[in-house]
């Protein structure tokens, strides 16, 4: 579905990693784990084809995406960027509603079907209830599930998720977490992908995903949360020693020494 | 109000301030006569007074009005900036710089309006041109300070042409025409500022959508399935357009485009699909409002401009203290 093949990644002449190769394969979740800054949301825009790559190549089902329009791309990708605040008091439905427009001609305006759509969507994950809402007004939480209703909209079989919790308390985190996990579980049966991205080690561990490592701008370990996440490799990509847990209900946790 | 409703209401209190406003002059006409003179008859002088001097200005007042409001919320909605006005790229400043061009070399009135039109859309010109080769790491911001440097660099142009014109004629007209004014305007200025408003307005129209996408930002338009560069030079070009046309017609008439998409915005909502329509008629109304009073409060014509600044700034901050509604 997606593939990266020897990708180098970064801005101009800054380079911020070389040497990725990885795949997403249809009914996969794939989470991209590593500290701030290591380049997690710049491979992200690479492989949108928002950022040109400084080496290698992205592959979209199987067609380079740099000959892909950006109609095309967002066909097959829905982003899910950061919970943010528009400069304008958009309704919640009308920022789900804008998931329609790569399915929409140039001068095309969403139209009944389109907003049972984006209606569904928000049922989906729990938020019709705020389709009239001021979107600007909403709480992080809310405003990120209105963005992942957003990418379910567009009906692409590939979401990808920047960071989805990083700006949200403890609470909001759980929830926004909570309702990943349910529509992971239910998006693999239809064989959608979710690639997103988390500096958490537990959320990989709670998603049960397949885990890309990140460290140092190149990839230290791919493979299932639950083989490649342990003390060693974890202490050194966050830099200070941390010890995997089980707890008595058999969750895994991750637990840095703090002295 | 359900949602085609205040469109049409809006459009028929339009209609009944311009019939009020061709009433209005030191040569006072009653209803009846107004409507007489429309379908034909009436007497001579009140033929002359509404076909050749009230209804091309009250016509001019409406075109500006709506189209400044328009390019306003356009801009707004694609610098995702509600403190935007039309003139952020520098549209005015050229504008004016050609028109007092013109006026300094006492051009006739026809080629000082066409020398204001082709300066007004080269300065956009000039900065889209300088912000592309500068290529910022933000390009909205580059295009924005860009439009300064250049705005900047007209006024300063237009500045020493000031200082060189002949104090006892040209000098008052060319402060008059940087205030602007409706006062001297006819139907023969009115034709050709008609057709490239509308060939503005057309590609905003179509466009509603995507506009509304790019106030989302340009990575995230793009990631939605918008080509963000092509769709913002369109709207960019569009909406110079619209505003060096009126500008050309009635000088520079500042505050419109800035104030009265907030008033739009806070009555429909940011959706440019009725805050267009709803901008260009507010706007219409406003500017046919101000240019009845700037004719009418004084034995001498008032610029527009200083009228829409004195409304418009203590009306702005209303808005901002009223807690920034339909803003955010």
């Amino acid at each position: 579905m997606l593939e990266a093949r020897a990708l180098s990644i970064g801005h101009g002449k800054t380079r911020v990693g070389s040497g990725l190769s990885l795949r997403v394969a249809p009914g996969e979740v794939l989470c991209l784990l590593g500290p701030n800054g290591c380049g997690k949301t710049t491979l992200f825009r690479t492989l949108m084809g928002l950022l040109p790559a400084l080496a290698g190549d992205v592959l979209l089902g199987g067609r380079p995406v740099t000959a892909l329009t950006r109609a095309e791309i967002a066909r097959r990708i829905a982003y899910v960027p950061q919970a943010h605040a528009p400069p304008f008091p958009f309704e919640a439905l009308e920022v789900v509603l804008m998931g329609r427009t790569a399915r929409l001609g140039a001068f095309g305006q969403p139209g009944r079907t389109d907003r049972a759509t984006a209606l569904d969507a928000m049922d989906h994950l729990g938020i019709a209830d705020l389709a009239g809402h001021n979107y600007a007004q909403l709480s992080g939480g809310q405003r990120q599930l209105v963005l992942i209703a957003r990418a379910l909209a567009q009906e692409a079989p590939l979401i990808v998720m920047d960071e989805p919790t990083a700006s949200l308390d403890f609470g909001n985190q759980a929830q926004v977490l909570s309702r990943i996990a349910a529509l992971v579980s239910g998006a693999l049966d239809d064989g959608r992908s979710v690639v997103l991205s988390t500096h958490d080690p537990d959320q990989a561990f709670a998603l049960d995903a397949r885990v890309v490592l990140m460290h140092r701008g190149g990839i230290l370990a791919q493979g299932a949360a639950s083989e490649i996440l342990d003390g060693p490799r974890l202490s050194t990509v966050y830099g200070m020693p941390i010890t995997v847990e089980t707890t008595t209900s058999g969750r895994r946790v991750c637990l840095p020494a703090v002295t | 109000m359900s949602r085609p409703a205040l469109p049409l209401l809006l459009a028929l209190v339009l209609v009944l301030m311009a019939f009020g406003a061709v009433m209005v002059g030191p040569f006072g006409l009653s209803p009846g006569e107004v409507l007489r003179t429309l379908v034909g008859q009436g007497d001579p002088q009140a033929r002359i007074v509404i076909w050749n001097i009230r209804l091309p200005r009250v016509a001019a007042a409406l075109l500006v009005g709506a189209a400044l409001a328009a390019a306003g919320a356009s801009y707004q909605a694609l610098f995702r900036n509600p403190l935007v006005s039309p003139d952020i790229l520098g549209v005015s400043a050229g504008a004016g710089l050609g028109a007092v061009a013109g006026i300094f070399l006492s051009l006739p009135v026809a080629a000082i309006q066409a020398s204001a039109f082709v300066a007004g859309m080269v300065a956009v010109g000039v900065v889209t041109l300088v912000a592309t080769a500068v290529r910022g790491a933000d390009r909205t911001l580059t295009l924005v300070l860009v439009g300064v440097v250049i705005g900047a660099l007209a006024g300063a142009a237009t500045s020493l042409l000031k200082v060189l014109a002949d104090p006892y004629d040209q000098l008052p007209a060319i402060t008059f025409w940087l205030l602007g004014s409706l006062a001297s305007v006819t139907s023969a200025d009115i034709l050709p500022a008609l057709p490239a408003v509308l060939v503005g307005l057309v590609p905003l129209t179509l466009l509603r959508w995507r506009i509304n996408v790019l106030s989302m930002g340009d990575e995230e338009a793009r990631a939605l399935g918008v080509e963000a560069g092509h769709t913002r030079f369109l709207v960019i070009a569009s909406a110079t357009l619209v505003t060096a046309s009126v500008t050309a017609l009635a000088g520079v008439v500042g505050w419109v485009g800035l104030v009265i998409p907030h008033v739009a915005r806070m009555l429909v909502g940011p959706g440019f699909g009725r805050l267009l329509p709803v901008s260009a008629l507010i706007g219409a109304g406003y500017l046919l409002a101000v240019d009845t009073l700037a004719r009418s409060i004084a034995p001498v014509e008032v610029p527009l401009g200083i009228l829409t600044a004195v409304i418009g700034a203590p009306f702005f901050v209303v808005l901002l203290a009223r807690g920034r509604r339909g803003w955010s």
